[in-house]
């Protein structure tokens, strides 16, 4: 708590963590995440924590799911390429109902891609990625304090559902440096609640299992039900978004992340102009921010996502638009950053065009 | 003494073939783990293969880790819970083709627990197919004229490929096909974990086991298999020990012929 700092993006989700609670972390190097596990490196080791290089993503998803279940507040990142090998783990952490944490910094891709910031992974975030009928908490920060902030929430969340969550950045927040201010008292993880699950020796108890294996089609049926059934509880409580200049808005952008920041500074521009123009900014990637689309869907008859990717969110947003408004899409994929003017420009064709609803109509010019 | 079941196993019956090598070295960990007095402060890691179900089987803590990664979520486990005593327990298919990497890199940082890796020179639960240890010539269901090490390139000897590296603390290559290497395999056992205990680090016993179904052998004659063609490819004996002056590595001639397995009732 207390003074604002300069920090980059980076380092304020590293120190976040460790303020949080976070006494375990192991990770891979990839641009443009290696600011977190750099600093991880020495900043655990100052407060009894554990700080591993793993061999590979594999590995380092694998191990803090051991971390993890003996109750350890434990992390992981990487980026785009590192965060598709550590599906398997995320998988298995789903599976067992632990509460794993790791933040995806993403850049260009597919394939190898580049290192530019991106939002490329939305698809991989929110729908599971690995294999399995899962969910993860997926939290999108729009600025260097939230990338601070928002571990703690993260564990908070994994906790309390006993599920993956993960913090889905990109480049330029890991990058940027700016005023970061935390805003919670440093976690005592003393003080803790205890866990009934955690695998520390059975002394005094009877012994605990953590298994994903069911071979009893039953058993796995129920399983996956108990999951859809918490899964329902996080859409239900979880929802997180951002408004902005939606009151007398007759176009509403849809953006998160960087692109939300972008799509704030083309409204400044285009409200100066006279354009009624409002912002959804949703925090929770899943549980998306439903409600709140349907209701604009509703009232002004025109959305526009605006996402660094050639369109993943918009889906989301199409089907959540319910047929009740056109859907358009701005987007800039492989690595490249939109501008406001770019967006205002967007903004300006559909405000005059007339989309066909069900379907993404596309802005950018191809 | 009364000879009796290890209170680290659970009454439930193990469903491992006839012969298989798999149900004497749980036993064989359980006695050390009741002799060490080691139950309430043991966390099993279970791997993906026959051994899958070795949660069910141990009465103390388990994880099940995915195949091959054992080692890593091991290294997680202990690293944040020191006082645990953790083993890892895989087959070959899992620890060195899937897994190769998270057992190197495990080896290398020198992580304190304990690796039972057993060498049935196959992948027994899915099938019989290759696995990185099976033996040149051997058929198995993905080498149907048997394994061509110019087409399949040659098994992995694991034991001498780690003692080559400075992490490790112990690493000793056993056998289960007679009694007499079933008591030294237990020797071997009970030394990892007390090289674990004593805090010295990465420890692991290869143990060579056989298994009948995936060879398609009776359970006497895929003891002589492992005899006659398996053991001098995978010599016995103690390959790396922090804890002791330096030992040579027994040749497979001098491992002695004992008692010949007579049924697969071996009473272990
Ligand atoms: C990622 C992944 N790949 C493949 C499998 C399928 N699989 C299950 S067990 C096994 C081989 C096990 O062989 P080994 O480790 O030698 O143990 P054994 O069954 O011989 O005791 C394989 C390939 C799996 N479960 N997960
Ligand atoms: S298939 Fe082989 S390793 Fe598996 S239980 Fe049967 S004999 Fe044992």
């Amino acid at each position: 708590m207390g003074q604002k700092i300069l920090m980059k993006g980076n380092e304020a989700l590293a120190e976040g963590a460790v303020r949080a609670g976070c006494r375990f972390f192991s990770g891979y190097p990839i641009t443009p995440q290696n600011e977190i596990p750099e600093y991880l490196s020495w900043r655990l080791f100052e407060v009894g924590g554990t700080f591993i290089q793993a061999e590979s993503e594999v590995s380092a998803i694998n191990m803090i799911y051991g971390a993890a279940a003996c109750g350890t507040r434990a992390m992981t990142s990487s980026s785009s390429c590192g965060i598709s090998l550590k599906q398997e783990g995320i998988s298995y952490s789903a599976a067992a109902e632990l509460p794993i944490f790791y933040a995806n910094v993403v850049r260009g891709g597919p394939g190898l891609g580049n290192i530019s910031p991106s939002q490329c992974d939305y698809w991989q975030a929110t729908r599971g990625g690995g294999h399995g009928d899962y969910r993860v908490i997926v939290l999108a920060p729009n600025c260097v304090n939230e990338m601070g902030n928002f571990p703690k929430l993260a564990y908070e969340l994994a906790e309390k559902y006993r599920n993956p969550s993960m913090i889905l950045a990109d480049g330029l927040l890991g990058q940027m440096m700016e005023p970061m201010k935390f805003e919670f008292e440093t976690v005592n993880i003393n003080k803790l609640p205890p866990k009934d699950y955690v695998l520390t020796g059975c002394k005094g108890r009877d012994r605990r299992v953590i298994n994903t294996l069911h071979l009893d089609v039953n058993v796995l049926e129920r399983l996956n039900w108990h999951l859809y059934k918490k899964y329902k509880e996080i859409e239900a409580n979880e929802v997180r978004f951002e408004e902005r200049y939606t009151e007398d808005a007759e176009i509403i952008i849809v953006a998160y992340g960087t692109s939300a920041r972008v799509a704030v500074d083309a409204i400044m521009k285009g409200r100066q102009e006279g354009l009624k123009i409002g912002l959804i900014r949703p925090i929770t990637l899943w549980p998306f921010p439903k409600e709140i689309v349907s209701k604009y869907a509703k009232k002004t008859g025109k959305l526009l996502a605006v996402e660094m990717n050639t369109g993943q969110m918009v889906e989301d947003v199409l089907m959540f638009s319910n047929g009740q408004a056109e859907i358009y899409f701005y987007g800039s994929p492989g690595g490249t950053v939109p501008t406001g003017d770019g967006v205002l420009a967007a903004i300006k064709t559909a405000l005059k065009n007339k989309a066909t609803i069900g379907e993404v109509c596309c802005l950018n010019d191809i | 003494m009364i000879f009796k079941k290890p209170t680290s196993l659970t009454k439930i019956p193990m469903r491992y073939c006839p012969g298989c090598g798999h149900g004497i070295v749980h036993r064989l960990v359980a006695e050390v783990i009741d002799e060490m007095g080691l139950r309430e402060k043991t966390v099993a890691v279970v791997p993906v293969g026959c051994a899958v179900f070795l949660d069910e089987y141990f009465d103390c803590d388990a994880l099940q880790a995915a195949h091959g990664r054992a080692p890593a979520v091991a290294t997680g486990l202990k690293r944040s819970c020191p006082g645990t005593t953790v083993f890892t327990y895989q087959g070959d298919g899992d620890l060195a083709a899937i897994g190769t990497a998270e057992t190197v890199h495990a080896a290398a940082r020198g992580e304190n627990f304990t690796v039972i890796f057993i060498n049935n020179a196959i992948y027994g639960m899915t099938g019989g197919q290759q696995a990185p240890t099976t033996m040149p010539g051997q058929k198995t269901t993905t080498n149907p004229t048997g394994r061509d090490p110019k087409l399949a390139g040659y098994p992995i000897k694991v034991c001498e490929m780690l003692a080559t590296m400075d992490g490790p603390a112990y690493i000793e290559r056993v056998s289960v096909h007679n009694v007499a290497n079933v008591l030294k395999a237990k020797r071997a056992i009970k030394k990892a974990f007390k090289i674990q205990n004593d805090g010295l680090g990465f420890s692991l016993v290869e143990v060579v086991s056989p298994c009948p179904t995936g060879w398609g052998l009776t359970p006497l004659k895929a003891c002589e298999y492992m005899e006659k063609t398996m053991i001098p490819y995978y010599p016995l004996g103690v390959y790396k020990d922090i804890s002791q002056p330096k030992t040579e590595v027994s040749a497979p001639k001098e491992i002695p012929d004992e008692e010949p397995v007579e049924n697969k009732n071996i009473g272990l």
